[in-house]
């Protein structure tokens, strides 16, 4: 399977936040998404992006096309943050209203078709998800 | 024999070009006795998609046997566009194949007037060449079933949008009948044309009859609590009617949770509470008496 | 920096949120509506998010801190307009929006709250999200 392209967006501000919004949108339009796929793709990023800079202050994500059999979009959430200490705990639906200790990454989990979480407490966090067409 | 492949291989490439005429011809010849198809293809298209293969190969070849390589990208271009012309023009893939695999024997017959002397060399260069061919074959034959699954994964869709009709039963009120299974993908598509047509038709309530679904599992219920949880974020709700009395019993056993969703068992039953809801009465006309 | 516009219509204040809100401006948005409802004695709050097309869960929390913060000031919210998507994206997610009351439309959303303002109706079937 090949990457067609990649671009890195950086992650330390809250502007960053709608910029991978946009940029996310953009690309899953590109490829042709349908517009129930590029929400949820969308709104999976937007989760994740918020996740790199408040729980990991800060990181990047990048976006790289994928083609080969299928055609997708990969995106790579990574930053050199604190870490997630259990990650099954992390998965699992807590939304708390407020300032809500929920890293929503089970929601997220849900909209996308590939998932991976690594991550140490003290090593940063990297997620990857991936939506195929 | 310590001669390498590449080294071998480029004999094939002047073979071809030395005996072009040749094998042009019995290739023809060839094709026109067994998978020859008049009624789809013209003898002159044919032909010119023959010269082109022919030259393409002759390119090819003299770079290496590696059918994978750059050097027969165009070459795998146009046998993919051959295969997908082909598959909807209605060619089966048979015949499909019998293109590329018609010109070995040619090719063979060219190789033995080119090495005829030396056996061991003629051996090796119809190894390659088979090769070569069988490779750039079965690459013809996968090309032409991903058409065939294209062109039946659109039809499947396109049943799939004709089968899930949403109904306007009356001002501000929308009927969803199902019928038949309901699968993954079948369902996002009815989720979708029915909040779709909520918002198109400002309808605050929506029926989901499901007297025409068999079954009713804890997948099928979770799709259509899905779809009414999102029709309730709009601001409109559902009611699900057709709800057969195995069904229910179903429904108790698995211990699905309906929320509170309306469930009726008719669409009629159904359509009185949604016009309740929309506040709409309907009242019998008065009889007139004959006044002429 | 920019604010989103709070209209007043009589006793009800509409808001139209019509960009890719950035936290703050979220959060902003969610400080001047308490702040309007309060000097105004507004009774309702419509909140039309037809040109929303994500709705992350920070918004979604957003929607339910404004529905929360408003009853506690003695007003009814309503969110109207959400696009199919984004509630099939939401019911994903698992958002619940808990108290958030919603209407098609900003015509259903303002019957609704009159409705809900003269009948203390507690809830009308079918635009209460529980």
């Amino acid at each position: 399977m090949a990457v067609i392209s990649a671009e890195t967006v950086p992650v330390a501000s809250e502007a960053d936040i709608v910029t991978v919004r946009r940029c996310v949108r953009e690309s899953a339009a590109k490829l042709g998404f349908s517009l129930v796929d590029q929400t949820k793709f969308v709104t999976a990023a937007s989760e994740l992006a918020r996740n790199t800079l408040i729980h990991g202050r800060g990181g990047q994500m990048e976006l790289a096309t994928l083609n080969g059999p299928r055609t997708g979009i990969r995106l790579t959430f990574e930053d050199r943050g604190p870490g997630i200490a259990d990650i099954d705990l992390a998965l699992r639906d807590g939304f708390t209203t407020g300032s809500g200790l929920g890293l929503g990454l089970g929601g997220a989990k849900r909209l996308v078709n590939e998932f991976e979480v690594k991550s140490r407490p003290g090593e940063g966090t990297k997620v990857t998800i991936v939506r195929w067409k | 024999m310590a001669t390498t492949l590449n080294h071998k291989t480029s004999n094939l490439g002047s073979i071809i070009a030395h005996h072009r005429d040749a094998i042009l011809h019995a290739w023809s010849r060839d094709m026109i006795g067994s998978t020859r198809r008049n009624d789809l293809m013209k003898e002159s298209e044919l032909q010119a998609q023959c010269q082109q293969f022919l030259s393409l190969l002759q390119q090819a070849t003299s770079q290496g046997s590696n059918i994978q390589a750059p050097a027969y990208d165009q070459l795998r271009d146009m046998l993919t566009e051959i295969s997908r012309t082909r598959a909807i023009q209605g060619f089966n893939s048979r015949e499909t194949a019998m293109f590329i695999f018609s010109i070995k024997q040619p090719l063979f017959t060219a190789i033995r007037e080119s090495l005829g002397k030396d056996a061991a060399a003629m051996a090796e260069e119809i190894w390659l060449t088979t090769e070569i061919i069988d490779g750039l074959g079965l690459y013809t034959t996968e090309a032409y079933i991903k058409t065939r699954e294209d062109t039946i994964r659109r039809q499947q869709e396109e049943m799939l949008e004709l089968s899930t009709p949403v109904v306007k039963l009356w001002e501000g009120v929308l009927a969803l009948p199902l019928i038949g299974t309901l699968d993954s993908a079948r369902t996002q598509v009815v989720m979708e044309s029915l909040l779709e047509a909520i918002v198109q038709t400002n309808s605050k309530v929506a029926i989901i009859d499901i007297t025409g679904v068999p079954t009713v599992d804890t997948v099928v219920a979770q799709h259509l609590l899905k779809t009414v949880t999102a029709a309730r974020l709009m601001g409109a709700d559902c009611i699900i009617s057709g709800v057969r009395p195995q069904i229910a019993q179903t429904i108790v056993h698995l211990g699905i949770n309906l929320l509170d969703i309306t469930t009726k068992s008719t669409l009629s039953d159904a359509f009185s509470i949604a016009l309740q809801r929309t506040g709409i009465k309907f009242v019998r006309a008065q009889k007139k008496e004959s006044v002429e | 920096m920019e604010k989103i516009p709070i209209l007043r219509m009589g006793e009800f204040l509409l808001v139209t949120i019509q960009v890719d809100m950035h936290d703050r401006l979220a959060l902003t948005l969610q400080d001047d509506l308490t702040n309007r409802i309060s000097e105004t004695g507004a009774k309702g709050v419509l909140i039309d998010i037809s040109s929303l097309e994500i709705v992350d869960s920070f918004i979604g929390r957003m929607l339910g801190n404004i529905a929360s913060m408003s009853r506690v000031l003695d007003a009814q919210t309503v969110v109207v307009g959400m696009q199919p998507a984004v509630a099939i994206t939401l019911v994903e997610l698992g958002m619940s929006l808990e108290g958030v009351r919603t209407a098609l439309n900003v015509d259903a959303g303002m019957e609704l709250l009159r409705k809900s303002i003269n009948g203390h109706e507690e809830m009308e079937y079918g635009s209460y999200f529980r």
